[in-house]
């Protein structure tokens, strides 16, 4: 094994709004350690080197998913990321592609956040239900059908793995499409109805062309894919239905 | 608030090339041009169709264009077009179908694509077999 190095390069994609015109690259060299991470590393730079080096940040355990970034052009949790695995260098880290830039490693998350919220992310229950009722249950299959979509730490790797999302952000995307499925898929829930013109919507699951790059680098295995894939199968029943059904399929 | 205006003047990257930008994006393209191959095989059966309803003269004209060497090497494109196809395809397969239980347990992704290529290849030796059954 080659020894590890002192220290490792770099290159940071920054964006000043009030000084840069556009992106520009800015190499750092920080300390190696075998145990650090990207965000680790960005941490040194913000603390020793550039205070005025903007990204975020939170748990340093992959679940606020809030350090989403592009490292050697991957979208990637920063703090679950590390430099060991990019020896010799220079890693380069640039904000979640598809997603404007705010200020360097930050961007504007208000799309994501707007369509989040859109599909109505709660369980709808299908009739009233009082304390006294107890609780729901459900089988272990029952369970299996929305776990995994619920998984989702809304880290927004995905968006920056979707080619369709960054030609075209109408598109609902994988992320939120997932979430729209966790809930349609819950036993306990009865909002289908008014998700589904979501997800039958141009810019719902049909403007995916199954790249299949975001179930790839998720990093909660949620398989969004998956997700909005099946959805298109629902979705096309959920059209033909209407004709022999006259409440429509998806009441 | 300070009265002062903002300075945020959101920079929005371009997209062109974005397809150079990944391996995985590569191979999806090259999943998604295979199509045309399909499309070319298409055209090639359905000219074979169209001059067997002309005359004995024409289907025997297709028959021999068939054999020529130019049809040939199309053919050997269309074939390693066609298992790219198949292959690319039978990855995804298993992401656009609702979750499968059997006993109690989820069907591997893994089993899935397998599942594609055994019909693919029972199809096939099927298709062979009857063909050259009807030769002799």
């Amino acid at each position: 094994m080659p020894a590890s190095p002192e220290t490792i390069d770099l290159d940071v994609l920054r964006y000043r709004p009030e000084q840069d015109e556009g992106p520009v690259w800015q190499r750092f060299a920080v300390p190696y350690a075998s145990d650090m991470s990207v965000l680790q590393a960005l941490q040194h730079i913000k603390d020793e080197q550039d205070g005025s080096l903007t990204f975020r940040w939170s748990c340093r355990m992959a679940i606020c998913g809030s350090c989403g970034m592009m490292v050697n052009g991957r979208p990637a949790l920063a703090c679950q990321t590390f430099l060991r695995d990019m020896l010799p260098g220079p890693v380069r880290v640039e904000p979640l592609a598809h997603f404007p830039i705010e200020r360097d490693l930050v961007v504007n998350a208000d799309d994501f956040i707007r369509k989040l919220e859109s599909i109505k992310p709660y369980l709808i229950p299908k009739s009233p239900r009082s304390l006294a009722d107890g609780e729901y249950l459900q089988t272990p299959q029952q369970l299996a059908q929305f776990e995994q979509y619920s998984s989702c730490i809304n880290c927004m790797l995905c968006y920056s793995a979707c080619p369709q999302y960054g030609l075209d952000d109408a598109f609902t995307g994988p992320g939120v499409l997932a979430l729209l499925h966790r809930y349609n898929a819950d036993s306990r829930d009865g909002g289908r109805a008014a998700r589904m013109e979501i997800l039958n919507a141009e810019e719902g699951v049909w403007s995916c062309t199954a790249v299949g790059y975001c179930s790839e680098v998720c990093p909660k295995h949620v398989d969004p894919a998956n997700a909005v894939n099946q959805n298109k199968l629902n979705s096309a029943m959920d059209y033909f239905l209407r004709f022999v059904s006259p409440r429509g399929a998806s009441r | 608030m300070n009265g002062k205006s903002t300075v945020r003047r959101p920079y929005v990257r371009p997209m062109g090339g974005w397809w150079r930008r990944d391996p995985f994006f590569m191979r999806y393209m090259i999943r998604e041009a295979t199509a045309l191959a399909v499309l070319a095989y298409a055209v090639v059966l359905t000219l074979g169709v169209v001059r067997l309803a002309q005359d004995e003269a024409a289907w025997n004209g297709w028959l021999d264009a068939l054999r020529s060497p130019a049809s040939l090497l199309l053919h050997a494109v269309l074939l390693v077009a066609m298992f790219v196809h198949a292959k690319s395809w039978f990855e995804i397969m298993p992401k656009t179908m609702p979750m499968l239980f059997v006993g109690g347990r989820r069907v591997a992704a893994s089993t899935i694509t397998r599942i594609g290529w055994a019909a693919t290849v029972l199809a096939s030796v099927v298709l062979i077999a009857l063909a050259w059954g009807w030769r002799t």
